[in-house]
């Protein structure tokens, strides 16, 4: 059967006129458990072959709630050679690395061990994935750069796989979940913090994550809708204790990334951050500003998905409350919710703006020339 | 507007589909069981290659809970974010006035008729034992 | 800033049972004797704690028990400044937060006939929302059965955060009765506490819970679109009480997008989300969760906020009283068109109540 469906596989002439990106969320993956074997023990890979990945959630392999698409993937992101989506570079540079002219994109590895039960499988597979990015991507594309992932509810741990990484040009970023056991700012994360901030990387909370708790606080959902919603509640709530526990007061080198979770939210919860915060005050003396200030001062935001509004329009009073200067664009490549860079913000918007929401923004934060 | 030879009807066998260009638009043309439908390749949301979504039927619901299956293999999923399209019209379920893509007449033509014309046949040999895919653009 | 608009509808406030005492009266002898023997404690929920400044306005705040628990201190400081016609009272009192069905069935119904008793009898202004016990859809159903002969009871009353998402099928026969009954559904911040108060566990801070309840909003209207409740329950009203407003249009904007590429999902939502609420739901006015509107600037961004919420109809007049969401009477936010402001006052509450129309212009009816 001739069932030609693809036309990628020539070079777009155009790619190259279209302007530079950074693409603040791609996902690798690995064509199998295999490629991290060089870097786990024995005891480690007997384990992923025996007792095998358990998180905090009912099913051996897949997700809580099936996904829309496989693998959560663009059904045309699956590589011709077969495999995952997401785990062939060549592919990758084909279908997006290249023709959407991304020069910066940020790795977020995902299903990397982060949220296992057991915390030294779990550190033991950061390692490893750590190891991995390297080997397997940044060193073969150097636009590309790694996020230290770290089991970020051991945090000794945590801590020590990012001291052995600080200063490693292949990392830009120290990576966790949104889901965590415990709301974000409790003490027991604060090492994590204290760690990125001395290694001079921001911290990048992805959306997801096993913290064993209903995604709802009113309880389990029932719709994989309802979850894909519901992340944007998760990030506020972590972004709330964040800010009301005094993470960014007590660390104020700390930079903060909130990947994947849309960002229009933002600024209906600073103002009601500071209004709660305006009436209790006397709850939190260890905050010296407004809520919203260490907001503003600490915390940028990828851009997908990309929140939808009609009209359109709407979106720039969003973007103009929380600072254009504090979106970074993002792809989700090679996820279902991916956003095209050359279609994703259909707005008239200056120059400026536009090279600071699609590179200049990311560079900064990234501390990438 | 003007018919396109786009392919042999075999190469295009129920359950296939085949993206081509026509006049530079790239047009995804699709059999299902015998009957063949052209959809403009470009998902109206943010650009997918339609002819890389997967067919399924029309779901609808009366109620929660009673689900109603219909047409199958007539609503293409973009391959990307899902939205659903009649193959049928190019109309999105979610909103059919507005968003839409364009849909193009397609159907299959005798090689005896195609060599007679009028037709422009620009990328594939014409022979009159074969039958072909025709695209009016 | 002073505000009185004659004929205004405040559609959220707290009358406070002043202690478990106050209710024995109104439950049965069985259940009087177990509060007795047991030494139970007063059903107070840590949503809203005793001292707390968000809990009772300082001159709001009586020297001795909890704000709100006095009729006189109520019309003075809550309806008379406002010139409010009518005021829908939401009893706060923790009877969601039980994990026996049969006591919160018990205390539900005490609080009922005390609301009827010690308020709505003594003041005309005055309607309420009857207490359910969500732990038991039955029993709630029954007690709204119970409650709904009396035209002042003009809404149920649930919580934010209880066992279960509020969409789920479970809780549709609540639903069911109120649509029978013209009754409007009230959903108020607070939780039964028997999940965290946050998808990511237990904060550390009263100041995250209460914001937090703005989350569980944006939850629980995913939920009751996403499970068909507006599709099964087409005349049924839904209002969101002291549930903050500004976060709307960005939930929308997710959800309907998320709906376009989902909705195979739960194809009985054949309409987007954003449609559906502007049809079925209403959200209480305080707190106003946004910009400060002492600046221009904040009073632009204000509207800007409104124009995004694109329709007029969605916002109810509420002072929350006595929690403390503004000062003097400065009860809305400045900068709102007169057109605006006569529609939250005024016709969007009448319009979502249908229970008010009933009684509005005539005196209590027993
Ligand atoms: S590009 Fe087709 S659904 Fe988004």
């Amino acid at each position: 059967m001739n069932v030609q469906i693809r036309d990628i596989q020539a070079a777009d002439p155009a790619a190259g006129s279209r302007m530079a990106i950074a693409d603040g969320d791609i996902h690798p993956a690995r064509k199998s458990d295999r490629e991290l074997f060089p870097w786990l023990a024995k005891r480690w890979q007997d384990e992923l072959a025996g007792i095998g990945q358990r998180y905090r959630q009912p099913y051996q392999s897949g997700p809580a709630y099936p996904k829309s698409q496989p693998n959560a993937a663009r059904r045309d992101a699956v590589p011709p050679g077969g495999g995952k989506p997401g785990c062939d570079l060549p592919f990758m540079q084909r279908q997006h690395l290249d023709p959407n002219n991304v020069a910066l994109g940020i790795l977020n590895p995902l299903g990397a061990g982060q949220g296992l039960q057991n915390p030294d499988f779990c550190a033991a597979m950061c390692a490893a994935v750590n190891e991995w990015q390297i080997a397997h991507w940044t060193s073969q594309d150097s636009r590309l750069k790694g996020s230290i992932v770290v089991s970020y509810e051991d945090a000794p741990a945590a801590v020590a796989e990012i001291r052995k990484w600080a200063g490693n040009p292949n990392f830009v970023q120290v990576m966790m979940l949104s889901r965590t056991g415990e709301p974000m700012g409790n003490r027991r994360y604060w090492p994590i913090y204290e760690a990125a901030a001395e290694a001079g990387l921001p911290l990048g909370v992805h959306a997801f994550g096993y913290g064993g708790h209903p995604i709802t606080s009113g309880g389990y959902p029932t719709y994989y809708i309802e979850e894909m919603t519901g992340h944007a509640q998760c990030c506020q709530s972590g972004l709330t204790s964040l800010v009301i526990e005094g993470v960014f007061a007590r660390t104020p080198a700390l930079k903060l990334v909130m990947i994947e979770a849309g960002f229009a939210w933002a600024p209906s919860l600073a103002w009601r951050l500071d209004k709660t915060w305006k009436t209790l005050k006397q709850e939190t003396p260890h905050l010296t500003r407004a809520p919203s200030e260490y907001i503003r001062d600490h915390v940028w935001w990828t851009t997908q998905p990309m929140e939808e509004p009609e009209p359109r329009e709407h979106l720039l009073d969003t973007i103009g409350w929380i600072g254009w200067d504090r979106l970074i664009f993002a792809t989700d490549y090679p996820h279902w919710d991916f956003d095209d860079p050359a279609t994703a913000l259909p707005l008239r918007i200056s120059k400026e703006q536009r090279q600071g929401f699609f590179l200049d923004n990311a560079k900064r934060v990234y501390g990438v020339a | 507007m003007s018919r396109h030879v786009v392919a042999a009807a075999r190469d295009i066998p129920p359950g296939g589909r085949k993206l081509v260009t026509v006049r530079g638009r790239p047009i995804a043309v699709f059999n299902l069981g015998g009957a063949y439908y052209g959809l403009l390749n470009r998902c109206p949301h943010q650009g997918g290659s339609l002819c890389e979504g997967v067919l399924t039927g029309l779901l609808q619901a009366p109620r929660p809970g009673e689900y109603v299956y219909s047409r199958k293999g007539e609503i293409l999923r973009c391959p990307w974010h899902g939205w659903e399209f009649d193959i049928r019209t190019g109309q999105s379920y979610c909103d059919p006035e507005r968003i839409r893509t364009r849909a193009y007449p397609v159907e299959v033509a005798a090689g005896q008729t195609v060599v007679e014309g009028p037709y422009v046949a620009e990328t594939i040999a014409v022979t009159v034992e074969e039958d072909y895919v025709v695209v009016d653009v | 800033m002073s505000f009185a608009y004659p004929g205004g509808i405040d559609c959220d406030i707290h009358p406070a049972v002043p202690s478990l005492q106050a209710l024995l009266p109104y439950l049965d002898e069985h259940w009087r004797e177990q509060v007795a023997v047991r030494g139970m404690d007063e059903l107070a929920s840590i949503a809203y704690p005793a001292n707390s400044p968000l809990t009772a306005r300082p001159d709001w705040k009586p020297a001795k028990g909890p704000a709100g628990a006095d009729l006189v201190r109520l019309r003075r400081e809550a309806l008379d400044p406002f010139a409010t016609s009518l005021a829908i009272c939401n009893c706060l009192y923790g009877v969601q937060l039980l994990f026996s069905e049969d006591m919160a069935a018990a205390f539900a119904r005490a609080v009922n006939d005390w609301m009827a008793k010690e308020w709505l009898d003594r003041d005309p202004r005055l309607r309420a929302s009857i207490v359910v016990p969500p732990q038991s859809v039955e029993r709630a159903v029954d007690e709204i059965e119970r409650c709904a002969k009396d035209s002042r009871f003009v809404q149920v009353l649930l919580l934010v955060m209880g066992d279960q998402p509020l969409g789920k099928r479970h809780y549709w026969p609540i639903y069911a009765a109120a649509e029978r009954h013209g009754l409007t559904i009230g959903i108020h911040a607070g939780s039964a506490y028997h999940n965290p108060p946050t998808p990511v566990g237990w904060p550390s801070y009263y100041t995250e819970d209460y914001v937090g309840q703005a989350q569980a909003f944006q939850s629980q209207l995913t939920s009751l679109i996403c499970e068909g409740v507006f599709n099964r329950y087409p005349n049924l009203k839904v209002a969101l009480l002291e549930s903050g407003f500004t976060w709307l249009p960005a939930h929308l904007w997710r959800l309907t997008k998320y709906w376009r590429g989902l909705r195979m999902e739960i194809p009985w939502v054949d309409r987007a989300p954003t449609d559906i609420v502007r049809s079925n739901v209403r959200l209480s006015l305080q707190p106003v969760d946004g910009p400060p509107t002492s600046t221009k600037e904040g009073r632009d961004s204000l509207l800007r906020i409104i124009d995004h919420l694109q329709s007029d109809e969605l916002l109810l007049f509420s002072t929350d009283y006595p929690h403390w969401q503004f000062d003097g009477n400065a009860v809305l936010p400045e900068g709102l068109p007169p057109d605006l402001i006569r529609k939250i006052m005024i016709d969007n509450p009448l319009a979502t109540y249908s229970r008010l129309a009933l009684t509005a212009a005539k005196e209590p009816v027993r």
